[in-house]
């Protein structure tokens, strides 16, 4: 069977505009304890290989256990970088290094990060890693190098042409559905008909940076 | 009448003196090879992680930042509040400054993941990163007391030093605010986010610079057999002690302004309490003997004036300071990120437990050869520049003092 989806990517030459706010959904009932897909998928999608260091070794999206301290509920769900409307990242980054692009994805120019790491001591998130020690066989849509930090990118590479990130395919693929990934300034949109008609909360959002990252039953 | 002060270069060619530039070389070239060794296998040969990302090296080189603006301290009393007793120390106080400033900044540069681009940080600036702004302010520091100490050093220009000593002085109370506000301003991390760390980094600043400027200054009278005086030895410690309790002051302001939000208690309880390390740092390192032995000594009648216990006490308030550093930039890295309040969290990325750090080799290795490197600028410039009065011996630099002066024990400087 072929899914056939409305594409909301723009056309290659056409630049991305704040028309479009990409996000998440995460439903942490329908994510399944101990289950890793989503971080296996970024990992291979994006050349993420250890060097069997996990304190220096790069993690984008991860999965993270909650116990609630009162109740005893044990939930699990994915943390990656929220992608943040008023990103502290991109607040501290001396060189602008770290930005926000116009449709929300916020992401790192390696060609001018120093490796300063000020973005991973402001990120509320502990989104970013720092790479620690040299790579090869880098994915030509993963720009990643030595001394300079990175962090989740949404798969810009497959959204700019009209895909999900990788996380959100594997997800659905496990037939957990646990994530729904869209534009979130589209009312017609799934993403954007699931927030309206459920409550979803950011993480932290005591902070008030909007996060592009919602999740469901936190 | 009231004799000259004649500036005058060191000799510098005793074998104790090669001795001493040889030693801060040999430092200095370690440090370096370190530096390659980090930058050639990564950093994951350091100490640092991706939860820990400021090691040992961002506490030696904040606490030389913070310690370079503090050292400008003595000539801003000269030239900002003019206290003529102060001001045959002033040149030695801005060499101090520039030196300590590089020192920090080179240890700074050679710790980023890549330090081959820092011609991009000085030529693509977020101007809303305080880092983006110290850039300037670093470089404006070393700018405007470089044309300071000219002003002072050359004797045409000499009436214009004055109003470039207030410059300076409101630059450096602004570049420790910056320094002061890269924490202050990170509202992610509970150990950070306050508005008294900059206010706190600067009377920091004070006390760190005038200890480092005591010693120095002490080191090189001695070792050079030129005369210092009681007098302006003993203004210094005095103003020292009065720094010292200065920063314990808002050490317990910062802490008790903490205390009072609910919040904030984990922590508090962390350094405070239970964070091993740290909490031996705070109150052993810093509080103890970087704070209430120093204090004690300067202040002590008997002991207050002995040349060798104000040396002890300087040297606390450094290691004190270095202490304070590691507790502030270390400690407040190691306690864990609270993502969700109210629960308890564990990952594969070390979410919800208390982070982990050994400082390298190499790492400790950098932070000293910063270090050697801000002495060698001091030693070899007091060689070939007249930094240093011949001699600040009472008579000379506080006449009326050295009048009335009791006679007081003085350790062996005066005999050097």
């Amino acid at each position: 069977m072929v899914l056939i989806k409305v594409a909301q990517a723009r056309a290659q030459d056409q630049a991305v505009s704040s028309a479009v706010r990409w996000g998440m959904l995460i439903d942490t009932t329908k994510c399944a304890r101990g289950c890793n897909v989503c971080v296996k998928a970024c990992d291979v999608e994006n050349g993420l290989t250890g060097h069997g260091r996990p304190e220096t070794d790069s993690q984008w999206i991860r999965k993270v256990q909650l116990r609630d301290t009162q109740t005893g509920y044990v939930q699990s769900l994915p943390m990656l970088c929220q992608h943040c409307e008023y990103p502290p990242c991109e607040d501290v980054c001396p060189t602008g290094a770290s930005f926000r692009r116009a449709d929300g994805i916020v992401l790192v120019d390696k060609h001018i990060c120093i490796g300063c790491r000020y973005c991973m001591m402001a990120c509320p998130y502990k989104a970013r890693s720092f790479v620690a020690e040299a790579l090869d066989d880098q994915k030509p849509w993963s720009p990643r190098g030595i001394g300079t930090v990175e962090s989740c990118t949404f798969c810009v590479h497959r959204v700019d042409r009209g895909h999900q990130p990788a996380c959100v395919d594997a997800c659905a693929q496990a037939d957990h559905g646990a994530m729904v990934f869209g534009n979130l300034n589209d009312p017609s949109s799934e993403i954007a008909k699931l927030i309206a008609e459920y409550d979803s909360s950011e993480v932290r959002p005591d902070l008030g940076l909007n996060t592009g990252v919602r999740y469901r039953g936190l | 009448m009231k004799q000259k002060i004649h500036f005058r270069e060191l000799e510098g060619r005793s074998p104790g003196y090669w001795g001493l530039v040889g030693l801060l070389a040999t430092i200095l070239a370690i440090g370096l090879a370190a530096a390659h060794y980090m930058e050639s296998n990564g950093h994951y040969v350091t100490g640092m992680t991706n939860q820990i990302v400021w090691g040992i090296p961002h506490v030696f080189a904040v606490f030389l930042i913070v310690a370079a603006s503090g050292a400008l301290n003595v000539a801003s009393v000269a030239s900002v509040f003019g206290r003529a007793p102060y001001k045959p120390l002033a040149r030695l106080s801005g060499l101090l400054a520039i030196a300590l400033l590089v020192g920090g900044l080179t240890i700074l540069v050679l710790d980023l993941g890549r330090p081959d681009r820092l011609i991009v940080a000085m030529t693509h600036f977020n101007f809303k990163s305080i880092f983006a702004w110290n850039i300037f302010l670093y470089t404006g520091f070393l700018a405007i007391v470089a044309v300071y100490l000219w002003l002072m050093m050359e004797p045409r220009m000499s009436a214009y030093s004055k109003p470039a000593g207030f410059v300076a002085f409101v630059w450096r109370l602004t570049l420790t605010t910056g320094t002061g506000s890269i924490f202050g301003f990170l509202i992610a991390r509970e150990a950070y986010d306050s508005a008294l760390m900059a206010p706190m980094f600067i009377i920091m600043s004070f006390s760190f610079g005038l200890a480092i400027y005591l010693l120095v200054l002490m080191a090189a009278y001695r070792w050079s057999g030129r005369p210092l005086g009681d007098a302006i030895l003993r203004r210094l410690k005095n103003l020292l002690g009065v720094f010292v309790a200065a920063v314990l002051y808002f050490v317990t302001v910062f802490h008790l302004t903490n205390l009072y939000m609910t919040a904030h208690h984990g922590v508090e309880r962390f350094i405070l309490l239970d964070g091993g390390i740290y909490t031996k740092l705070f109150w052993i390192g810093q509080v103890l003997l970087g704070g209430l032995v120093p204090l004690a000594l300067l202040y002590h009648p008997s002991l207050g004036k002995r040349r060798g216990w104000i040396g002890l006490s300087a040297a606390l308030v450094i290691l004190g300071g270095l202490a304070q550093m590691y507790v502030i930039i270390i400690g407040g890295q190691a306690y864990p990120l609270d993502l969700f309040p109210g629960k308890q969290v564990s990952s594969t990325f070390f979410d919800g437990v208390v982070n982990t750090y050994t400082p390298s080799l190499p790492e400790i290795a950098l932070g000293l050869g910063g270090v050697a490197l801000a002495l060698l600028i001091v030693v070899l410039a007091i060689k070939v520049l007249r930094f240093l009065p011949e001699s600040l011996e009472d008579a000379l630099v506080e006449p009326e003092a050295a009048a009335t002066a009791v006679a007081v024990p003085v350790g062996g400087a005066h005999q050097a």
